[in-house]
């Protein structure tokens, strides 16, 4: 027990640790063309949104939803890039494609089929998002999806746009 | 000792946590806590436990320094959470099951300790780890990936497998190659026909120690896929096969197995739709003989049918049969424009799903012998021949739909035919005929102030008749209450119509998430990523903690 409490406690005092690089880790696109991730999230030294989804995951869909019905405004005003990457795996990942499409989305998806890229960023359970500043460093990272986070979302943006720091 | 062992690496974290301003490297991590305080419940027979508090937990810890990596894993079970798989406690217990280090320079990586790999589909290789489901059959050894030239794709490995705290008793090998020929071939560079082709091979070792049989120590299995892409058009195929294998799983027959896997898709902008089917004989690969249940496997033989997320909908769950199977799927996705007659204001967003899964023919070697004596070659078959059994069929049906600016819907219905004895080894001679309605509705009272509420119904004849079940989930921001009845109002024994109240608030902030519930959980089945576990029926306090750094 006492050395669960050590793993807590020493859990809690890293989480303060932000401005991670990303990993240099292979992801698929919807064609299965490979993209390294630390090329993917380049963007003239705008942010990047990185949020991993699957879609058999509810809360995913419901924060992509919210994205893509602010997905243009956002653009505009602060440039941001939305990564959505399917931890989908071979049962479903052929569903990705045409679940995108048939739900108009239009950010860019990538597949992460045996969740490499997941373990290396340490994700526990989509939806789990990151947001990158200008230099490619996470910033913020958050975990779940509720009603209204994409403001959140939305203000880190701004911050990031105007050279504020976040939190 | 195991104290002065935790201090250290708290000591060895807390200096990379200053290292890395100076740019001696990055040091991430994540936590899970799962914690179940249980209660005895003989209504709903929950198992009784001994311990009354249970845990699941673990941590990873990974350091990377340009070209270097390394990490581990930290996994204690005091004792096991039910459902678990822990036969005779062989998962209980605290430890480092899982450590690795690599050097990655541009076009090659080297791992050596613990890692995951999928060759292809996984039809002949796939180590991963699914903690909801307590599976981690992860090789221990050495991967090497080489990228020779654009285009080009190469893996090899050797490994023995993760079995709980032990590894398994047979050495796996494999190679893998994929090649993106547009990228291989110039002229093709920019091409809108796109064409992959791979190819796998893997091998297992393990001595031949059976009293009674004279079995083969190398077993082979090899695989080709091809993926073409042209516009929205999309197919990818896999074919595989393996050399006899006798083992536990086959009962000890000598015949080869083959696999193949279709699935073609087309979509644009606001539609898609998909088109699969699998063929599987005798698949099952495992380092280890007798290994069963979720253990050792090697490779993993994905389902053709819809993973499904709300409870009654997942009621009755599908798993691969290794053995043998045939299945399809037809799936169909579709957006209704805004400011259309059925899209409304918002767009109607719709899709119809279907599946099927029958047995496969097998002909018995000769008058004499049975179908799948051990020892025999276990019987005939012809590629691809379909069986008139039928082990599970699913029609549904989703649409999503928003009314005005706070009123998001969601409804679905679902008609499912499932064979108890196939699927759950019982010979009742039972197939349940399943009807599942589902309405989700999410209004908004501020943009972060929502109510949910999500109404199931499950309408059978069968096994434990009809079933009913009611959430209600508020959230303001960074926080969650929930409550839910998931009611078995049909069952046949007045006595067993139990209901199993749920209650439980959560709290998120950035990357950690701590949720606390209360209440009944029913038996059921938990799939994820097409494996399940049975998970049994229990009533306590639940406590769960989940952190990233």
């Amino acid at each position: 027990m006492r050395n669960i409490i050590l793993l807590v406690v020493i859990t809690i005092f890293c989480n303060s640790i932000l401005g991670q690089d990303i990993p240099s880790i292979q992801i698929k696109d919807l064609t299965g063309k490979p993209a390294n991730i630390q090329e993917l999230v380049q963007n003239d030294g705008k942010p990047v949104i990185l949020t991993f989804w699957a879609t058999w995951c509810k809360p995913c869909i419901k924060e992509l939803e919210a994205f893509n019905e602010n997905f243009f405004d956002w653009q505009d005003e602060t440039g941001v890039k939305i990564i959505a990457v399917s931890i989908d795996e071979a049962r479903s990942i052929s569903r990705v494609a045409p679940f995108v499409n048939g739900k108009s989305w239009e950010f860019d998806v990538y597949t992460d089929e045996n969740s490499e890229l997941k373990r290396a960023m340490n994700v526990n359970d989509p939806p789990f998002l990151f947001i990158l500043n200008g230099e490619g460093k996470v910033v913020y990272q958050h975990s779940s999806y509720m009603e209204g986070d994409e403001n959140h979302t939305y203000e880190i943006l701004k911050k990031i746009v105007a050279g504020l720091p976040i939190e | 000792m195991k104290h002065f062992l935790f201090t250290s690496i708290a000591i060895f974290l807390f200096s990379i946590y200053y290292a890395q301003d100076q740019n001696w490297g990055q040091f991430t991590g994540n936590f899970q806590g799962d914690f179940q305080y249980y209660v005895q419940d003989s209504l709903i027979d929950a198992p009784s436990v001994p311990e009354r508090f249970l845990m699941n937990s673990f941590a990873n810890f990974n350091y990377s320094a340009g070209k270097f990596s390394a990490g581990f894993r930290y996994e204690g079970y005091l004792n096991t959470m039910l459902g678990f798989p822990n036969a005779g406690n062989i998962n209980d217990g605290v430890g480092i099951p899982y450590r690795w280090a690599g050097f990655a320079a541009d076009n090659f990586e080297i791992t050596v300790g613990s890692f995951y790999e999928q060759f292809g589909n996984g039809l002949t290789l796939r180590t991963y780890e699914q903690k909801l489901l307590g599976i981690d059959n992860a090789l221990d050894g050495i991967r090497i990936k080489f990228n020779p030239t654009s285009g080009i794709y190469l893996k090899g490995l050797v490994g023995k497998q993760r079995y709980y705290w032990e590894k398994g008793a047979g050495i796996v090998r494999g190679i893998d190659g994929e090649f993106h020929l547009n990228d291989i071939i110039n002229k093709w560079k920019d091409n809108s026909l796109r064409l992959i082709l791979g190819g796998s091979f893997v091998s297992k070792y393990q001595k031949d120690d059976n009293p009674i049989y004279v079995l083969p120590e190398n077993i082979g299995a090899g695989a080709g896929r091809i993926a073409i892409n042209y516009k929205g058009f999309n197919i990818n195929s896999e074919y595989s096969y393996k050399i006899n294998d006798p083992s536990a799983d086959n009962n000890y027959i000598y015949k080869s197995g083959q696999a193949l896997l279709i699935n073609a898709t087309y979509s644009q902008k606001g539609f898609g739709v998909l088109l699969g089917t699998k063929w599987v004989d005798n698949m099952s690969f495992r380092s280890e003989r007798d290994a069963g249940l979720t253990d050792l496997s090697i490779n993993q033989l994905p389902e053709i049918t819809r993973n499904h997320v709300y409870s009654l909908t997942a009621y009755y769950p599908y798993a691969t049969q290794p053995t043998g199977e045939w299945g399809m799927q037809a799936e169909v996705f579709y957006n209704f424009k805004r400011k259309t007659p059925i899209g409304g204001k918002y767009g109607t967003n719709v899709s119809v799903n279907y599946s099927r899964v029958q047995g496969i023919t097998k002909t018995p070697i000769n008058d004499t012998t049975p179908i799948g004596l051990a020892g025999t070659s276990g019987y005939t078959n012809t590629f691809f021949s379909i069986g008139d059994s039928l082990y599970f069929q699913d029609i549904n049906l989703e649409i999503n739909k928003r009314w005005g600016k706070n009123l998001k819907m969601l409804l679905m219905y679902q008609n499912l035919k499932y064979n108890y004895d196939i699927l759950r080894g019982t010979n009742e001679k039972l197939i349940v005929n399943a009807h599942v309605a589902v309405i989700d509705l999410t209004y908004k009272f501020k943009s972060t102030i929502a109510l949910r509420g999500e109404f199931q119904a499950l309408f059978t004849d069968e096994d434990k008749g009809d079933w009913a079940l009611a959430t209600l989930e508020f959230n303001i921001p960074k926080w969650f209450i929930n409550i839910s009845d998931n009611w078995n109002y049909g069952n046949s024994n007045p006595d067993k119509r139990v209901h199993y109240f749920n209650t439980g608030v959560g709290y998120t902030s950035g990357a950690s998430r701590i949720q606390l519930s209360y209440g009944r959980q029913r038996e059921g089945i938990t799939c994820v990523g097409g494996v399940c576990r049975a998970v049994p029926a229990s009533n306590g306090v639940f406590l769960t903690i989940s952190s990233t750094f």
